[in-house]
């Protein structure tokens, strides 16, 4: 048997140990495109801004994959697949046969067309260690930044390199920040955090032209920059799924078992459209809990162990400047807000279940209790539903149930 | 697996567990140097409402989604226990935003926190267990 992962990030790390809990023979090759082994892309604005380092940052090394006994390719790029023939060519020539494939190819930034954005030498995505090293290698400390996109990217962007250079503009086309991941209220809320720390925003804005070193706003404001960093949002990388005729949708359509339309290959990841939990319809989730355990499932039924991934949801754990923002599925069904200094808490309820939240300074201690109800579908009528929405308890669940939490085996 | 388990029906609600926790993850071996005139930071949580009273700790589940979901790998599972390299924490809650139990919290050097059974500890078993005087808390096979 030879599984063959095209990607090499959390997914792929996650493929190798679901393989592995089954089978211990079967050979493994990984393609990745990047030269580092396996780090955690999450952290490269920690790298930037001194909290973490290369070393720190890896997320699995040479080790794993020895110890795996997987073959590694970095620095190689999958450019075709034939699912027909069952081979995948490399960007040497070389061709390379699979019996089972897992495509964890992640996703790319996305680059809108805007009139003269040739004409900006300076420009920067920021989603891979070489993106956080080509930056913090331009910038200087009296470097004027312009952001494109307000959201978790551009911000975590942002907090990287503040302290290292003169001023931050960002510009979003959306009213307020993070849209993502956050109502109205609790944009405001870190937005007013943001620019107490010394960003400036312009909502409701896009860039009309760029020259070389400035941008012409839609509101007719014009901001000068000496770099500029696009991070508007990213797209699933589907092109090997695309030419070789697996269903794509926004990403490559998978099950809950990561099995995508063809057989013998799955997908997992950023560049995977799985089924979500709340909406029971599919999403593509570009979080790292989920392309880990999505790469989970993946490996193990490669292997022959069929264990669905069914609680996928989204859910995102983020802190800007020491204010922490934690949130997750939907928001929909009835509010419940509850507010005081320094915290923040909107509960969504649909059908006597949890379905969504938003929890911002304070709040977020203990988070994973609300996490567990929705992931759980637990009826808020078996618990006490006052208590939990004070504050995330084990108190709240009746007694058989904590005895099971608590004294059981988990 | 030895694990730590807690009987409700048996706390206290006394609190001696977090500062027999936090004394064991002092790295000092004098309680009162330990605790005195510090603010106490156990890797336990006590919950307490009207009578009823109960520690929550870390459960080393098998399916440990505070290390699935961790975005630095700095949780893993080394024969059951689930354990931090805090030097790799970047302090994101990630975990916290994971664990059904909330039993992560950030340590008073602001990267994540967690029982670790005294196994990764100068005392090589539970000090909560050891402290705990009416055997609410017990560390055993189940």
């Amino acid at each position: 048997m030879h599984y063959l992962i095209i990607g090499n990030s959390i997914a792929a790390a996650a493929v190798i140990e679901g393989i592995r809990s089954q089978d211990q023979e079967g050979a493994i090759t990984v393609v990745g495109e990047e030269r580092q082994v396996c780090y955690a892309r999450p952290l490269i604005s920690y790298l930037l801004q001194g909290k973490t380092d290369e070393e720190k940052m890896c997320y699995r090394d040479q080790a794993f994959f020895d110890r795996n006994r997987v073959s590694l390719l970095s620095g190689t790029r999958a450019c075709h697949l034939d699912a027909k023939e069952k081979t995948v060519t490399l960007d040497d020539g070389t061709s390379l046969g699979y019996d089972r494939l897992v495509l964890s190819t992640g996703s790319s930034p996305f680059i809108p067309p805007m009139q003269g954005l040739d004409l900006v030498k300076n420009r920067f995505t920021f989603l891979t260690l070489d993106d956080a090293h080509a930056l913090s290698a331009a910038i200087r400390s009296d470097s004027r930044i312009l952001i494109l996109g307000a959201g978790l990217i551009g911000l975590k962007c942002a907090e990287g390199i503040l302290d290292r250079v003169r001023s931050i503009t960002v510009v979003d086309l959306a009213p307020r920040i993070l849209a993502s991941i956050l109502d109205g209220q609790g944009s405001v809320h870190v937005q007013a955090h943001l620019q107490q720390k010394g960003l400036t925003f312009h909502l409701s804005d896009r860039v009309k032209e760029f020259t070389a070193n400035e941008a012409l706003l839609e509101s007719g404001t014009i901001v000068g920059f000496d770099m500029l960093v696009v991070a508007v949002g990213v797209k699933p990388n589907t092109e090997l799924a695309k030419e070789a005729g697996l269903m794509v949708n926004r990403g490559i359509v998978v099950d809950q078992s990561m099995r995508t339309s063809v057989k013998d290959i799955w997908a997992a990841g950023d560049c995977a459209e799985a089924p979500e939990l709340v909406s029971g319809s599919n999403r593509v989730l570009p979080l790292l809990c989920n392309a880990y355990l999505q790469g989970e499932t993946a490996g193990k039924d490669m292997a022959g162990k069929t264990e669905p991934f069914t609680q996928a949801i989204a859910m995102n754990a983020i802190s800007f400047f020491g204010l922490h923002v934690i949130t997750a599925g939907l928001y929909e069904g009835e509010e419940k807000l509850f507010t005081e200094e320094g915290s923040y808490k909107r509960l969504f309820i649909k059908d006597n279940r949890l379905i969504g939240y938003i929890l911002i300074g304070k709040a977020v201690e203990r988070a994973g209790i609300y996490t567990a109800l929705i992931r759980n579908q637990t009826a808020l009528d078996t618990i006490d539903f006052d208590l939990i929405c004070r504050q995330p308890a084990l108190m709240a669940f009746a007694k058989s149930v904590r005895q099971q939490q608590l004294g059981g085996s988990v | 697996m030895k694990r730590v388990y807690v009987n409700e029906a048996w706390c206290l609600g006394c609190h001696l567990c977090e500062y027999y926790c936090a004394y064991a993850n002092s790295g000092l071996n004098d309680m009162v140097k330990a605790l005195k005139d510090k603010t106490i930071r156990p890797r336990l949580t006590i919950e307490q409402e009207g009578t009823i009273s109960f520690a929550v700790s870390c459960r080393h589940c098998t399916e440990p989604l505070c290390m699935k979901s961790c975005i630095a790998g700095a949780i893993s599972c080394k024969d059951g226990l689930i354990v931090i390299d805090q030097s790799k924490c970047v302090n994101c809650y990630s975990c916290i935003m994971a664990c059904p139990y909330g039993a992560l919290m950030p340590s008073v050097e602001q990267v994540m926190q967690k029982c670790e059974l005294c196994a990764t500890n100068s005392h090589g078993q539970p000090v909560c267990v050891q402290g705990c005087p009416n055997k609410a808390i017990v560390y055993e096979e189940r």
